[in-house]
C-alpha cells in the first residue's frame, strides 16, 4: 500500500497510457469487422475464405506479430502502431467470426418482410439488421476489449508503455507487489470498459433486455416442458 | 395392469401436475389419454417408467409398487416412443432399434437380425437399416421409433404423442399401422395426445382429462360419445359445435353427410357402413 | 521484406539445427510444454466440463470464472507466480506450468459444457427413458455427440498454451520463445524474427491437425445433417465459446 501511494503518479500516467493502447484496437476492430462479416454473411463464396483467414490470424502466437511488426510495417520497434496494428489485426480476427454469426442469427422473415414494406438495402442494413444483430455484437465486443486490454501488457516485452510495465521491471527488481498493482490495475481496465460497452448497450438496445427476459422465460418454460 | 392410487405430483417449482388421480389401466388393452396441455397427461405416463416420481400416492404395475423398483431395470423392461422419435442420431436405424437389447447384454449378430425383423412389424424396408435417423422422413422416423419400443418385447409400451409432428396423412397411415400391430401383439398400450379423433380411434379405454389430472370422463370412445358426462366432455369432443351430430342430405343426387357444424363430412356408400 | 529472406537464411543455416538453443532443442521443448500442460488441464477441465454440461450444476460459476480468467494478463501471472513462489530463475519450469494449466482450463471447460449442452435435450431424455444409466448416456449418448465442440476446446487451449509458452521465456524458460527473448535486448531483429515465424508455423501445423481431428469427430449421423440451420447454429457458438477465451 505503501508502494502504490508513493507511485501513484506512475500508476496514473501508466493506467493512461494503457487505455491510450487499448482504445483504438477495440474501436479500430469493430469498425473493420462488422462491414467484413456483413459480406461474410451476406455472399456465400467469400464467408470461407474470410473466416478462414481470419482463423488464420488469430492463430499467429500475439508475441510473434508484435515483434514481426515493425518488419512488415518498416517502423521502429518502439513505435506504439505495432502494438495498436497487431491488437487491431486480434480484435477484427475474433470479431469477424462474431459480426457474421450475428448477422447470421438475424431471422430472414425479418429480412424479408422489411424489404416487402419498402425498405432499401442501405436503410435495411442500418435501421433493420445492423440493430437486431447488436446483442450479439455487443457480446463479442465485451470479448474483444477484456482479451485487448489483457495483451496490451504484453507491450511491455518489447518496451512499451503501460502497466505491463510493472511485470516486467518487478520481475527485474524481484518486487511481487509491483507486478500486483499491474494485475490488478489491468484487471480494473478491463472490468471498467465492459461496464461501459454493458451501459451503452442498454442505452443503444433498449429491447435487447427485454428479449433477453423472454429468453429465460422461455427456456425455463421448456425445462419445465421437459421436465414434465 | 397397471394401477394408479392417489397420485399426485408437484414440481420443485411448486405447479401442482397432478392431483389425487385413481385409475386402472387393464392388461393387452389400449388406454389414451386424452387432455390439453396442462392437464398433466405425459407427467402421468412419464410416472409408469419413472422418469417422474409422484409427489404422493403409489403406482402398481401388476401388484408391484413401482416405487420399489430399480428406475434404469424398470424403463429396460417398458416399451417408451416420444414425439419426436428421440433417435440417437449418431447410430444407424438397426442401431437404435437394438439400443435396449445390446444394453441388456444381447449378442450384437442377434440384436441386429431382431432388429431387421421388427423393420418388418413396423412397416419399415430393411434397406433403411444403416441409414442415419437424419436420412430418414418424419414418418419413417416414427416408425424406428415404435420398433425401438418394441425391441425387448415389453409388456407394456409407452407412447407419448407419437404421431404429433407429422402430416395429416403418414399421421393417419401410422395409426393404421398401430391397430394393426396392436391386433398382433396386444401390448398394454397407454397413450397420450391431445388429439381426441385419434383417442377415439386408436382406445379401447378412453381417460378425459381436465386441468391438473383430473378425470372428466373414463369409458370406451362409444360410452363417452353416447353419453358425455358434463359440458367439459360435450365441448372436448366438439358434440356441442354438432360436429359428431350427423345427417344425411341429398346433393346431385347421391347421399351425403353433413355435420351440425354444416361442414361436408363425408358420401354415404350404399347399404351399411363397412 | 529483406528481413524475412535473413530470417530464412538463419533458420535454413545447419548450425542452428544443433547444440541447446538450436531449433531442434528450442522446438521439443515448446512441444514438451504445450503437451505436459493440456493433459493436465485436460484431466482437470474436460472432466469438470462433462459433470457441469451433464448435471447443469455450477454453470454459471464457471462461465464467470471463464471471463475472469480471460482478464487475467499472462505476463502478469507468470512473473507474480515466478517471484512470489521464490522459485526465481532457477526453477521456471513450475510457475510456468501453474500459469499455463490455469489459462489452459476455460476454452477446455467451455468446449466440454457447451458441447454436452448442445446434445438435444429430447435425445437425452429418450436415452434414459430407455433404461440407460447417468453414465451410459454420458458415454454412449453425450460424449460422442459432443466431441468436435470437445476437441474444439481441445484446439483453443494448444494455440492458447503455444502462445503463453512463447511468453513464458522471459522468466527463463526454454522454448521458441526463447529466441525473441534473447535477441530483443542485443537489437538481433533477425533472429526476433525466427523466434516469431517459427512459433507461428507451430501453432499454424498444430492447428491443421487439430482441425482434421476434429472433422474425424463429427459422427457420421450428424455429419448428414450439419447444414440444417439450428445445428450449425449450436456449432457456431460453441466455437466462439471456446475461441474467446484466448488471451495471449
Amino acid at each position: 500500500m505503501t508502494w502504490v501511494l508513493a507511485n501513484i503518479e506512475q500508476i496514473w500516467d501508466l493506467t493512461l497510457d494503457h487505455i491510450m493502447l487499448s482504445v483504438p484496437p477495440i474501436l479500430l476492430g469493430f469498425l473493420l469487422a462488422v462491414p467484413i462479416g456483413w459480406v461474410a454473411h451476406r455472399y456465400r463464396l467469400s464467408r470461407g475464405v474470410l473466416l478462414t483467414v481470419c482463423g488464420l490470424l488469430y492463430t499467429i502466437p500475439s508475441l510473434a506479430l508484435i515483434v514481426a511488426m515493425p518488419t512488415v510495417l518498416g517502423t521502429q520497434i518502439l513505435n506504439p502502431a505495432n502494438l495498436i496494428v497487431t491488437l487491431t489485426i486480434y480484435a477484427v480476427a475474433l470479431m469477424v467470426r462474431t459480426a457474421t454469426d450475428a448477422f447470421d442469427a438475424v431471422s430472414g422473415d425479418v429480412t424479408q418482410s422489411a424489404t416487402a414494406v419498402g425498405f432499401g438495402a442501405w436503410r435495411r442494413f442500418w435501421q433493420v439488421q445492423l440493430p437486431l444483430a447488436g446483442p450479439v455484437l455487443l457480446a463479442g465486443v465485451r470479448v474483444v476489449s477484456t482479451s485487448t486490454v489483457s495483451l496490451v501488457t504484453l507491450g511491455a516485452l518489447v518496451g512499451m508503455s503501460g502497466l505491463g510495465y510493472f511485470f516486467t521491471n518487478g520481475y527485474q527488481r524481484n518486487f511481487a507487489t509491483e507486478i500486483l498493482v499491474g494485475i490488478v490495475g489491468t484487471i480494473l481496465i478491463a472490468v471498467v470498459f465492459d461496464v461501459l460497452l454493458v451501459l451503452a448497450g442498454r442505452m443503444l438496445l433498449p429491447w435487447a433486455r427485454v428479449d433477453a427476459a423472454a429468453r429465460r422465460n422461455a427456456r425455463t418454460a421448456r425445462t419445465k416442458a421437459v421436465a414434465a | 395392469m397397471i394401477r394408479f392410487d392417489a397420485v399426485s405430483k408437484r414440481f420443485p417449482d411448486g405447479t401442482l401436475a397432478v392431483e389425487n388421480f385413481s385409475l386402472t389401466i387393464p392388461s393387452r388393452t389400449t388406454t389414451v389419454l386424452v387432455g390439453s396441455s396442462g392437464s398433466g397427461k405425459t407427467t402421468l405416463l412419464r410416472m409408469i417408467n419413472r422418469m417422474v416420481d409422484p409427489t404422493s400416492g403409489s403406482i402398481r404395475i401388476d401388484d408391484d409398487d413401482i416405487s420399489t423398483l430399480e428406475p434404469v431395470k424398470l424403463r429396460r423392461s417398458i416399451g417408451y416412443v416420444m414425439q419426436n422419435s428421440g433417435l440417437l442420431p449418431h447410430r444407424t436405424v438397426a442401431d437404435n432399434i437394438a439400443t435396449v437389447p445390446l444394453l441388456s447384454g444381447v449378442k450384437r449378430a442377434q440384436a441386429r437380425a431382431e432388429a431387421l425383423t421388427l423393420m418388418d412389424t413396423v412397416g419399415l424396408d430393411r434397406s433403411l437399416a444403416d441409414r442415419y435417423p437424419s436420412q430418414l422422413s418424419g414418418g419413417q422416423q416414427q416408425r424406428v421409433g415404435v420398433a425401438r419400443g418394441l425391441a425387448i418385447d415389453p409388456n407394456i409400451l409407452l407412447m407419448d404423442e407419437p404421431f404429433g409432428a407429422v402430416d395429416p396423412l403418414v399421421r393417419s397411415e401410422l395409426q393404421q399401422e398401430l391397430l394393426r400391430i396392436q391386433k398382433d401383439l396386444a401390448k398394454t398400450i397407454v397413450f397420450v395426445t391431445h388429439d381426441i379423433d385419434e383417442a377415439f380411434l386408436l382406445g379401447d379405454q378412453v381417460v378425459l382429462l381436465r386441468t391438473g389430472g383430473q378425470i372428466a370422463q373414463v369409458g370406451t370412445p362409444a360410452e363417452i360419445l353416447a353419453n358425455p358426462a358434463d359440458d367439459f366432455v360435450d365441448t372436448f369432443i366438439g358434440a356441442d359445435r354438432g360436429r359428431r351430430a350427423l345427417r344425411i342430405e341429398e346433393v346431385s343426387g347421391r347421399q351425403v353427410v353433413i355435420d351440425g357444424t354444416g361442414r361436408l363430412a363425408g358420401i354415404l356408400k350404399d347399404g351399411a357402413p363397412t | 521484406m529483406n528481413a524475412f529472406a535473413e530470417a530464412f537464411a538463419w533458420i535454413g543455416d545447419p548450425s542452428h539445427w544443433s547444440g541447446p538453443d538450436g531449433i531442434p532443442t528450442r522446438l521439443a521443448e515448446h512441444l514438451a510444454y504445450t503437451g505436459l500442460t493440456v493433459v493436465i488441464a485436460i484431466l482437470i477441465a474436460v472432466t469438470l466440463g462433462l459433470y457441469i454440461g451433464h448435471t447443469g450444476r455450477f454453470r454459471g460459476a464457471s462461465i464467470g470464472a471463464t471471463s475472469a480468467l480471460r482478464a487475467l494478463p499472462t505476463l502478469g501471472l507468470l512473473t507474480y507466480l515466478a517471484i512470489a513462489f521464490g522459485f526465481g530463475i532457477r526453477l521456471a519450469l513450475i510457475p510456468t506450468i501453474i500459469v499455463l494449466v490455469v489459462l489452459a482450463i476455460p476454452p477446455l471447460l467451455a468446449g466440454a459444457y457447451s458441447g454436452i449442452e448442445s446434445v438435444d435435450p429430447r435425445t437425452v431424455d429418450a436415452a434414459r427413458s430407455m433404461g440407460m444409466t447417468e453414465w451410459q448416456i454420458l458415454w454412449k449418448v453425450e460424449i460422442p455427440l459432443a466431441l468436435p465442440l470437445i476437441i474444439g476446446g481441445v484446439r483453443s487451449a494448444v494455440l492458447q498454451v503455444v502462445a503463453t509458452a512463447t511468453v513464458a521465456a522471459y522468466i527463463s524458460l526454454g522454448g521458441l520463445g526463447r529466441y525473441i527473448i534473447d535477441a530483443l535486448p542485443v537489437r538481433d531483429y533477425t533472429k526476433v524474427l525466427v523466434g516469431a515465424l517459427l512459433v507461428t508455423l507451430l501453432a499454424l501445423v498444430l492447428e491443421g491437425i487439430l482441425i482434421s481431428i476434429q472433422r474425424l469427430t463429427v459422427p457420421a449421423g450428424v455429419r448428414a445433417i450439419r447444414t440444417s440451420p439450428p445445428l450449425r447454429r449450436v456449432r457456431a457458438t460453441g466455437q466462439n465459446a471456446s475461441a474467446a477465451s484466448r488471451a495471449t
